[in-house]
């Protein structure tokens, strides 16, 4: 595999690209594994490449039903941020944006990690009182984060109405410097590569239909459409199809799936700095380094495997913008999706082991994994290895949903997250 | 949009008239003081998640504020049928056979 490099770049540009090797091979499933991921998102790949580069293990295998990156990581509006209330979330998050800040040096992949800033507005007299609230206990914990008054939010992303008679007005806003954006198929090809570099197979096209298990409950590796695969371990990292794919292995889980729908318009020239969230009225927009903006919607209100999502929500979600930045209310979308997300009742994830052993998973990110990918992968692989809770992600079991222990996030934020 | 039909109306309308309210026919224990934590957990939190033929609640929110229930596919999002809130759960093979 040639790294990237100036050297590489001026060699591979005089021979007129034509002889870069190939980032990963295709694999074909062995007949056993010491790990077996199923998902080949950027959780998924992202566990691989930990447990590889950090704890040896690269008897590993990443399967996916479809191609890696293909689900909600290539779906997401790659909104990265850590301004989260509770304790154990801040710290969640906030390991993740650490790893951000290097992530294009560790991989030698470039996943175009922008740390242009987060700015939340505060709409009425609650939004500014929670969000202040956020500010102070996100300082307490170390995450950057500060309050702008609504002419300093003007100052730092100018398209925003701050018009005393404006429908939304804009009192104030929360911004975290540190957050920003990346391109999220990099991140999940970075890994990838960086995985298959140390050994891992992805394999790809090839749906898990079941878990097996041991007669004494451990588990004994996956059904695949390509056949049995035996495994000591097994990891799900499945997103919207999380439940479906414990339920083979008997762990119910309390997950409800739904589409998450976002937009994009047409490319225009640079004209929006940072990212901006409006959680009132429910409307998330950045500009992606095409020039294209990027609108993150919310999800629909029922259970639903389709990739589409309702339209209402769409309609919803670009009138909000259009009030909020009058400047955009004649821009074209050109296109919109839907990913299916798997929320949990409190909407923070189960990270972790399961009632099964040897079966770990990695679930219920619902409308908000992205940000975390190399947090989870990172803390997932450490569970995956030793068999034991990593510190951050100890407080995120499944178990909270028996003893009451919920990290209440959904009403923390007020909105899907 | 979705269209659907309130069976105490019996007027098909827009999904925005309509609040979704989870799962259906899950009761309630007659019983609290006597359920563990794991049926509390059960009760609470754990729900089918199904992808196809579900059966769930919805409330004519913007009609007339009454709770019914409905068979609908999560992978169309189209529905089977919808029925009031306290009659049986009808059979789901005869309503795919009916479908067809």
């Amino acid at each position: 595999m040639t790294r990237f490099n100036a050297l590489n770049l001026v060699k591979n540009a005089l021979s007129g690209h034509k002889n870069w090797t190939e980032q990963w091979p295709e694999s074909q499933p062995k007949a056993e594994y010491d790990v077996v991921i199923v998902g080949a998102g950027g959780h998924g790949l992202g566990a691989a490449y930990y447990l590889a580069k950090e704890h040896g293990i690269t008897n590993v295998a990443v399967i996916d039903k479809g191609w890696l990156g293909g689900g909600n990581t290539g779906r997401n509006t790659t909104i990265i941020r850590s301004n989260y209330l509770y304790d154990e979330s801040a710290r969640m998050f906030d390991h993740a944006v650490d790893l951000w800040q290097g992530l294009s040096q560790e991989l030698n992949y470039n996943v175009m990690y922008s740390n242009r800033g987060v700015l939340m507005l505060a709409h009425t007299v609650h939004d500014v009182q929670s969000f202040k609230r956020h500010v102070h206990a996100n300082r307490l914990n170390g995450v950057d984060n500060r309050w702008l008054t609504s002419e300093e939010c003007k100052e730092f992303c100018p398209p925003v109405n701050i018009a005393k008679d404006a429908r939304y007005p804009v009192l104030g806003g929360a911004l975290q410097e540190r957050a920003g954006t990346a391109r999220h198929d990099a991140v999940a090809w970075g890994y990838a590569r960086g995985a298959a570099e140390r050994g891992v197979d992805i394999i790809q096209n090839c749906a898990v239909t079941a878990i097996r298990r041991h007669p004494d409950g451990s588990v004994a590796g996956v059904e695949t459409e390509k056949g049995f695969i035996k495994a000591k371990k097994v990891a799900v990292s499945a997103s919207g199809h999380n439940s479906m794919v414990m339920s083979t292995a008997d762990v119910r889980l309390p997950l409800e799936s739904m589409p998450l729908q976002a937009l994009v318009s047409e490319p225009v020239k640079p004209i929006f700095p940072c990212v901006v969230m409006s959680n009132a009225v429910h409307a998330y927009c950045s500009q992606s380094d095409k020039g294209e903006l990027v609108i993150g919607s919310g999800t629909d209100q029922y259970v639903s495997y389709s990739q589409r999502g309702g339209l209402p929500l769409i309609e919803h979600t670009v009138a909000a913008i259009s009030e909020v930045f009058p400047i955009f209310n004649r821009m074209r979308m050109l296109r919109k999706w839907g990913g299916i997300t798997d929320n949990t009742p409190d909407r923070s994830p189960i990270v972790g082991k399961t009632p099964v052993q040897n079966l770990y998973v990695n679930a219920g990110w619902g409308t908000g994994g992205f940000k975390a990918t190399p947090g989870a992968a990172h803390t997932l692989a450490w569970t995956v290895a030793k068999d034991e809770p990593h510190p951050i992600n100890a407080p995120f079991t499944l178990d909270r949903f028996r003893t009451g222990r919920l990290i209440d996030e959904a009403a923390a934020a007020a909105v899907a997250h | 949009m979705i269209q659907i039909h309130c069976p105490y109306c019996g007027e098909t309308l827009p999904e925005l008239e309509f609040a979704y309210a989870g799962e259906a026919h899950i009761e309630r224990p007659l019983s609290p003081s006597e359920q563990s934590d794991e049926q509390w957990a059960e009760f609470l939190f754990l729900r089918e998640n199904v992808k196809g033929p579900h059966f769930e609640r919805w409330r004519h929110l913007h009609g007339c504020g009454r709770f019914f229930n409905a068979v609908r596919n999560t992978i169309t999002d189209r529905f089977y049928i919808t029925y009031k809130a306290g009659e049986p759960r009808p059979d789901l093979a005869t309503l795919l056979e009916e479908d067809k």
